[in-house]
């Protein structure tokens, strides 16, 4: 099977010299949940804006080696960066609504992508929301601020945002960093529904949320990828030390 | 002298001076109120002058100085709107960018006077629109132009990254980004520097000197490349080049011309307090 994300021996450095991924190499499968974990600051959040180049917005970053989207390179020439976002699509540790309505931030990303059909708009809004777990909350409230909403609502009206363009792959970084334990569980809850839609690349939380969601999972420590597993056996049986050492709670 | 005596001197100073800013600008106002009110009535507001300007109302400066404002708005909004967007958005350190905000800092440190003579030898002669309406705009839209600028960038770098990142996530273009996301929300910051850049534009003498301004007009300007009389140049030939002119016509024009700059200045305050209390986040 062709992986949906290949990722082939990737360095990237930040502008001020720092190293954030160095000879990092994954594939990943449609319609998995893939969490990629490991202590702050090693890499995971620079991998998943590169996924969708949202590194593109920092100047004078370096990056070899590839990655694959479909079997497409995605910085190659030819690539549209609007289009490629909307088919990998990102969702933030803090819940960031945009100005304007819940209806507003939800169909944002259609709009600017030059969808005016006010019925499949209508309809994404629906599915999206009820995607997200969140439809029966705010359907009577579709025209409210969007930040009237608890950060719990913003976070899930985010991800339904990402939802509403129908992306091929749903980056979550961190998703459920700023909510309380019955968001988070929410959150958690719907992404078994959505993988049978979509491929989901996620930071967690935490090792426990990463146990609890993973189909898959890769530990990454300083910039490398240590290893790759099946969920089961890489949080009950790691093979290398260190992976071994940080689920165990040794460092991190 | 005890602490608490220095202590209590330096807070009487710092308080003294604070005092002292208020004085002037009360003194001013007071006294242009009192001597000129009672120069103020309805045919003062719309009749033309007459009896060598003795006589009658200033309308045509009324009207001329709000037909200049509304076209240093024109000259200068499109410019200094589109180079903040480029300084704030798009512009790297380079050094196109550091000769363009050279520029910025320069027009701003040029005397007004230096303004009329540049309006006159590029707008009047040059490009031969003669004494007008639109070389006078055109010159004052120039003079304008930094002030703008630097509010505009002002109020587009304030506008919060993550709105931007999260406009590209979602498949936004740059442009895109700023038109739906970014210009809305720095719309109070950029109305309240244009107000505010046109209500200085709008005393200026000096630039209108040579490029726009007629001493006096027995009728209202029909194009815009014609002269027209105007409120600040106005007030400078009645007090100082027609003799035997009587103070009240003076205040009064001064009144006029106070009110004008006020309320465009209350205008950006207002905005800006009212947009603001819309802001969600």
């Amino acid at each position: 099977m062709l992986p949906k994300i290949s990722i082939q021996d990737l360095y990237f450095t930040y502008d001020d010299g720092v190293e954030a991924l160095r000879h990092f190499s994954l594939d990943i499968y449609a319609n998995e949940i893939f969490i990629l974990f490991g202590p702050s600051r090693s890499g995971k959040t620079t991998l998943l804006r590169l996924l969708n180049r949202l590194t593109d917005l920092i100047d004078k970053a370096e990056i070899r080696g590839k990655i694959l989207f479909n079997g497409q390179d995605i910085f190659a020439r030819s690539v549209n960066v609007a289009d490629l976002r909307r088919r990998i699509s990102m969702v933030f540790a803090l819940p960031t609504p945009l100005p304007g309505t819940i209806y507003d931030n939800l169909t944002y990303g259609l709009r600017v992508a030059g969808i005016r059909d006010k019925a499949y708009l209508n309809e994404r809004v629906e599915r999206s929301l009820q995607q997200a777990a969140l439809w029966e909350e705010v359907k009577d409230r579709l025209h409210q601020s969007a930040f009237a909403l608890s950060g719990g609502q913003q976070q899930r009206l985010c991800i339904a945002r990402s939802l509403a363009l129908e992306p091929d792959i749903i980056l979550l970084d961190n998703p459920t960093s700023g909510l309380d334990p019955l968001s988070t569980s929410m959150v958690e809850d719907s992404l078994e529904e959505l993988k049978e839609q979509y491929t989901i690349i996620m930071v967690p939380h935490s090792t426990q949320q990463a146990a609890r969601v993973a189909d898959r999972a890769g530990f990454i420590l300083d910039g490398e990828l240590i290893e790759v597993g099946v969920a089961g056996e890489l949080f009950t049986s790691p093979k290398n030390q260190q992976t071994d050492d940080y689920i165990t709670g040794r460092f991190g | 002298m005890s602490r608490q005596q220095v202590q209590k001197l330096a807070v009487g100073i710092i308080t003294g001076v604070a005092v002292l800013v208020v004085v002037p600008i009360v003194l001013v106002i007071l006294m242009i109120v009192v001597m000129g009110i009672g120069a103020i009535n309805w045919e003062f507001l719309t009749a033309m002058p007459t009896d060598g300007m003795k006589v009658g109302g200033i309308m045509p400066a009324i009207l001329g100085t709000i037909i200049l404002t509304l076209g240093t708005a024109l000259v200068c909004m499109p410019v200094a709107i589109g180079a903040a967007i480029y300084l704030a958005e798009y512009a790297r350190d380079n050094r196109l960018t550091r000769w363009v905000r050279l520029a910025i800092v320069n027009l701003a440190g040029i005397p007004s006077v230096v303004y009329g003579l540049f309006g006159l030898g590029v707008f009047v002669l040059f490009l031969g629109f003669g004494t007008s309406i639109l070389a006078g705009s055109l010159t004052l839209g120039i003079m304008t132009l930094p002030v703008i600028i630097s509010t505009s960038e002002e109020a587009i770098v304030a506008v919060p990254n993550r709105f931007r990142v999260v406009s590209l996530s979602l498949g936004a273009t740059r442009w895109q980004t700023i038109w739906h996301q970014v210009l809305p929300q720095a719309l109070p910051g950029i109305i309240t520097g244009v107000i505010l850049g046109l209500s200085r534009a709008a005393g200026e003498t000096a630039p209108l000197l040579f490029t726009a301004a007629a001493f006096y007009l027995p009728e209202l300007p029909r194009t815009i490349l014609e002269p027209t009389m105007a409120l600040p140049y106005h007030l400078y030939v009645i007090s100082t080049q027609v003799p035997d002119m009587p103070l009240s016509i003076q205040y009064g024009t001064a009144l006029v011309l106070l009110l004008f700059v006020l309320s465009l200045t209350l205008a950006a305050t207002l905005v800006r307090t009212r947009m603001r209390r819309r802001r969600e986040w």
